[in-house]
């Protein structure tokens, strides 16, 4: 493995280090508001870091592409300001990763610009802040490919072609542990991350600490959804996690959740699809002897989980790039015969569709809620059960005023259907209202790769400022 | 045979995206007599969860048992990324509905003399 930043920090570390214990109040920051009473229970356990990612691929690659915050200010705010205040009044940094949904630069200097309003706002001036950019330069990016740098496509991608970064607007690179420990080593307060690998924000305390990236990037997988690894289910409330040398203790602090072997083992297998490995720039955590041990009713205790260093230090890459603009037009039907026929109504539509707007760029899609509109071609019930079903069309086109015209076209001859046996010869179709819904323009991830670095803080720039 | 649903069974059966490409799902057993049961049954296969969903082994990845949740974990690779044009589920959490349906024979169910209190109630 490359260099990495604080190489004296070793993996197998000694004994006699001090218990860390690290707060952590969202798995989204900004996404839904913070629970505050489990929050401050937290706080009141005096925590030695405030942890939030605050970021995540799972709300589709608008955001991304397009450069926009999936979650309101105001909320981004009010959880800013819970974290903010709880930090400077403990006098405990605070680290936020991923800012603002997607953790591009715009995001990250939002939230900076929040912090400093924040500051002054409560006159908690005097502290020192990081700010962590992430978002990467395309012709940097292509560069390197026509350089001959080691990528590797995710999930069965190919490896990265320039013509993947041709069709990306916007990208970034997803930061491990070492630009965050050394914003830490600097001395920041308040750190605000770009797009991080959610456990390394909890892991830059815990290697500062002495700790290994064994426990550190365990930690973080356990933490960083917050009250997801508890039960009963419940999103938005505080968890408190303990590391010392014998694993790491997990407890909530909302009064009606547990932290149980079962919730927690449950936990670690989370969204990934290798239950037993999280990967992350430069290895992968090997949770596969991992001990879950209740201590209490409502506290447990993990150990066992080990490091495992990868053969290069790689970086994983997400882009999204625009496909087109888009609309959608809802379509409800009634008559038992045209539901029936519905396959027969949709190639009518698309029919006349073609007739005006042909080619790649033009996309109709036509969502039948009541057959198959939430599974689509994973649906196992083939037939319609309804008496009713709710066609909602969406078009792509090249531009906002042919995106329009196409899905009024393709929603409106849903009333024109030609269909043997149709009584109802008015209208074969019903229109909540007769109107096209101007949507966000589609985009499409076109990056989700991984890239070898010689250095693990290459593709970030670090800067801080003093706030008074 | 008599069967029994995994509704019935299992305590948390869910999906969720794993990166813009892959959908997870998780079906987690409170009880472990049951899991243990569902395990040595053999009844929960890779070639049932394809024909569940009608895709071939080739999208199918990571089918396994995970001990120390008590669970059944295996992911699905999407035919195009998350919040693509045609996307009918962005983040991929609708798509376990099927597996409640799913019938496993009942005898995973344990006998009642040594049934823990939780299974009764299933049962």
């Amino acid at each position: 493995m490359p260099s990495v930043a604080a190489e004296h920090r070793t993996d197998t570390a000694p004994t006699g280090r001090k218990p860390v214990k690290l707060l952590t109040p969202t798995g989204h920051l900004g996404f839904t508001p913070i629970e505050p009473d489990s929050f401050w229970a937290g706080v009141a356990q005096k925590p030695d870091f405030i942890v939030a990612d605050s970021g995540s691929c799972d709300i589709g690659p608008h955001a991304l592409g397009a450069d926009e915050a999936a979650s309101p200010r105001t909320w981004q705010e009010h959880d800013l300001e819970l974290i903010f205040t709880a930090s400077r009044r403990l006098g405990v940094p605070m680290i936020i990763g991923s800012a603002s949904d997607t953790g591009t630069d715009r995001g990250v200097r939002d939230f900076a610009a929040i912090i400093r309003e924040l500051a002054r706002k409560h006159r908690l001036t005097g502290f020192r802040m990081a700010t962590i950019y992430s978002g990467q330069d395309i012709g940097a990016l292509k560069r390197r490919v026509q350089a001959g740098a080691w990528t590797r496509g995710l999930d069965g991608r190919d490896p990265l072609t320039v013509a993947d970064l041709e069709r990306t607007d916007n990208a970034v690179a997803v930061m491990g542990v070492e630009p965050i420990l050394k914003a830490l080593d600097e001395g920041a307060d308040v750190i605000i991350a770009g797009r991080a690998c959610d456990p390394a924000l909890f892991a830059a305390p815990l290697l500062q600490a002495g700790y290994g990236r064994d426990i550190g990037y365990f930690a973080g997988k356990l933490l960083e959804c917050a009250s997801f690894c508890a039960e009963p289910f419940a999103g938005k409330e505080s968890i408190l996690g303990t590391v010392d040398d014998d694993g790491i203790v997990l407890a909530p602090m909302s009064g009606y959740q547990r932290c149980t072997p079962a919730s927690v083992a449950g936990h670690a297998m989370y969204e990934r699809s290798n239950p037993y490995r999280e990967y992350l720039p430069g290895g992968y955590v090997d949770m596969s002897e991992c001990v879950y041990e209740a201590i209490d009713d409502r506290r447990t205790r993990v150990r066992g989980s080990r490091w495992v260093p990868g053969e290069r230090y790689t970086v994983k890459l997400e882009g999204a790039g625009k496909v087109g603009e888009r609309a959608l037009m809802i379509v409800g039907i009634r008559d038992p015969n045209t539901i029936a026929r519905i396959d027969d109504a949709i190639a009518w539509s698309r029919r006349k569709v073609l007739e005006r707007f042909d080619g790649p760029r033009y996309q109709v899609y036509y969502h039948v809620y009541g057959r198959n509109g939430v599974m689509g071609d994973l649906e196992p019930v083939k037939e319609i059960r309804s008496h009713e079903v709710c066609v909602v069309v969406e078009g792509v086109a090249p531009t906002r005023a042919e995106a329009m015209e196409m899905t009024n076209l393709a929603g409106r001859n849903f009333m024109y259907a030609r269909l043997p046996g149709l009584k109802g010869t008015a209208g074969a179709a019903a229109f909540m209202s007769d109107e096209v819904l101007p949507a966000r323009p589609a985009y499409r991830w076109t990056l989700n790769h991984v890239i070898a670095v010689d250095d693990p803080l290459e593709l970030f720039r670090l800067e801080f400022e003093d706030v008074q | 045979m008599s069967t029994v649903s995994l509704a019935e069974l299992a305590s948390t059966i869910r999906s969720k995206n794993a990166g813009p490409d892959c959908i997870t799902f998780d079906i987690i057993f409170k009880d472990p007599e049951v899991y243990e049961r569902v395990k040595a049954s053999g009844a929960m296969t890779a070639e049932r969860i394809c024909q569940l969903y009608g895709i071939g082994p080739e999208r199918l990845v990571h089918f396994g048992a995970f001990d120390p949740a008590r669970a059944f974990k295996f992911a699905i690779r999407r035919a195009r990324p998350s919040g693509s044009p045609g996307e009918t589920d962005v983040m991929g959490s609708q798509m376990y509905a099927p597996l409640l349906d799913l019938q496993l024979p009942a005898s995973v169910l344990p006998p009642p003399e040594t049934a823990s209190e939780e299974s009764k109630t299933v049962a």
